[in-house]
């Protein structure tokens, strides 16, 4: 679970891809992590979490810049994609709760903002799900936004 | 006359999704009912034709905070129905990765979704704000079980590297003492929080439970014993389908478990505490009787305190493992399939988990069952809630519903596990 860490000195920019592999649109965040590790440069780290809040706020702690994607599940229309600053907004708990971890993403980045733990550029980035059944693969409209929000992720870290 | 409804559409602070009914109708309680809306898992139709020697790697695949758990009940289920016994260091390995998933699921619980409920935060987050070092404490304990969990199991979520007959790789002696400071630290600070967590605002509570855990003469089971309870029960795990019964119920998707002709039973720490207190070490023995648990509680609400005992339990037994820890030989049994039927149960960090397989001759799976604590703990859970609604009607409604969930969360109920989703609703006519 763990990559090599950013040489001292340089900014440390990580990019957290959250879901379960075998629950429909949730992958998505794994999926654009996948294809980030190939495209993104070299000095970026690239994770995949299952979106367990004490395990991601235990990977961010070291790096300057964090970006996570996950899938929401707001009521949006399927494939929009969200961003947040959490600099700038609270993380709402409502879009997150696709997760039956009960202490999740929008969780971790709360309680990172009680603790004076956010790292310093803190961006998420949700898709919106159309379905979270059990079941491997991306609906076409989530599948149509991976590939949005990786080349808008790579243009935030390059 | 009047009548009142309690609904929580979706718990809080569960893992899983799950909803909560409660009806008053003229001042009594009318009806309680405690759902889990997840929806079924099928895990146990998923193994059938498949290999003997992928059950750990499927099951664990069920819980992604206590894969362990489903690993090692799987693996001696399989053990069992292929007569092999496992290296006797092979088997305190098994017991110190456990030991990991209990040291990161019980703070887990105890800081982030519990502790919240007692000092009247609605989450660990306005909790933190206000008592920081303690979140910290917390996070630093679970961290410390996903060390030890991903350093043993070779990753942190959906470990590898438990099979049927041992380990794929084992480590040496010297790659697992920097883990005995660290631990220290924890023992230490679990200490602390077995204290602090005596000094929360319990509910006069106390129900006539049936315990059930699993029982080993010579140490605080985890991995192996006989299943035995604090009113008689004591039989082998091979036993335990001649002696329980699992009903379907329509509002739920976990079904129900109970014990023949005796009803509804308790499993988890608090079950282990009252079952097997005399089989922990001195220090958790000890620290316990200081803040006034004695060997017998029946309080729900203070199965936060056991949690943190067992979590002491936990860093002590780890301490001891390792130093006396020697690399074994072999990490596994060479295995050669044969037809047969296994039974495996160990202790989850929330209490017995069940698993049988049938085997043919070629090892390929023909039958599955898997029994998880909190499908066995909703009987329980019921009934605690029907008596605490009662005992405590006449609070107002938001403070009821409050108490409802926190009454819940004693058992740190595992949805995703159970289902193999809470939600809370009190109605008041």
């Amino acid at each position: 679970m763990t990559g090599s860490k950013g040489a001292p000195g340089r900014p440390r920019t990580l990019i957290i891809g959250l879901g379960n592999e075998y629950r429909g649109d949730d992958a998505v965040g794994l999926i654009v992590a996948r294809r980030l590790r190939e495209a993104a440069p070299e000095s970026v780290r690239v994770l995949e979490e299952s979106g367990e809040g004490a395990a991601l706020l235990e990977s961010w702690q070291d790096a300057d810049t964090v970006i996570l994607i996950d899938a929401v599940h707001s009521g949006a229309k399927p494939g929009t994609i969200h961003r947040f600053d959490a600099h700038v907004q609270p993380i709402a708990r409502k879009f997150f709760r696709f997760s039956t971890h009960a202490f999740g993403v929008a969780e971790a980045v709360e309680l990172a903002r009680a603790l004076g733990r956010l790292p310093p550029r803190l961006i998420v980035y949700g898709v919106e799900g159309k379905s979270f059944e059990a079941g491997v693969g991306l609906s076409p409209e989530v599948e149509a936004a991976a590939q949005e929000v990786a080349e808008r992720v790579l243009g935030e870290v390059r | 006359m009047k009548s009142r409804t309690i609904k929580v559409d979706t718990l809080a602070r569960v893992e899983g999704d799950g909803a909560l009914y409660v009806k008053i109708k003229d001042g009594t309680v009318a009806d309680v009912k405690f759902k889990i809306w997840e929806p079924p898992r099928l895990f146990e139709a998923f193994l059938r034709g498949r290999n003997y020697s992928e059950a750990p790697d499927i099951t664990a695949r069920i819980c992604g905070i206590c894969p362990i758990a489903y690993q090692m009940s799987s693996a001696h289920a399989m053990e069992a129905a292929l007569g092999v016994k496992v290296d006797p260091q092979v088997r305190a390995l098994r017991r110190l990765i456990y030991l990991g998933e209990w040291i990161e699921s019980h703070p887990l619980h105890v800081f982030l979704l519990h502790a919240p409920d007692f000092l009247g935060y609605e989450d660990a987050i306005q909790m933190a704000a206000d008592h920081p070092d303690i979140a910290v404490r917390g996070l630093q304990l679970k961290k410390l079980g996903n060390e030890l969990m991903a350093f043993l199991g070779g990753r942190e979520i959906h470990p590898i590297n438990v099979c049927v007959g041992g380990f794929y790789k084992v480590p040496t002696k010297k790659d697992l003492l920097p883990f005995v400071d660290k631990l220290k630290w924890a023992r230490d600070a679990s200490l602390e929080t077995v204290r602090w967590t005596a000094t929360l605002p319990f509910p006069d509570f106390e129900q006539d439970y049936e315990f059930v855990a699993l029982r080993h003469p010579d140490e605080y089971a985890i991995t192996e014993g006989r299943l035995v309870s604090n009113k008689g029960l004591d039989i082998a795990i091979s036993e335990f389908e001649e002696h329980s019964l699992e009903e379907h119920i329509p509002y739920s998707n976990a079904l129900h478990s109970r014990l023949k002709e005796r009803g509804a039973y308790f499993v988890g720490p608090l079950a282990r505490y009252n079952v097997n207190f005399d089989k922990l070490p001195p220090i958790a023995q000890q620290v316990a009787r200081d803040v006034g648990l004695g060997p017998v509680c029946l309080n729900p609400f203070k199965s936060i305190i056991v949690r943190m005992v067992e979590t002491v339990f936990a860093c002590d037994e780890a301490i001891r493992i390792i130093e006396q820890y020697e690399m074994p030989d072999k990490p596994r049994v060479e295995i050669k399939p044969r037809a047969g039927t296994g039974h495996g149960c160990t202790e989850a960090p929330r209490g017995i988990l069940y698993h049988r397989y049938r085997l043919d001759a070629q090892g390929v799976i023909q039958e599955a069952k898997i029994v998880p604590p909190t499908s066995q703990n909703q009987k329980s859970i019921e009934s605690d809630l029907w008596q605490f609604v009662r005992n405590y009607i006449d609070l107002p409604t938001d403070k009821l519903q409050w108490q409802c969930e926190q009454a819940i969360r004693n058992y740190d109920p595992c949805i995703s596990c159970a289902t193999h989703f809470l939600t809370l609703h009190i109605d008041r006519e």
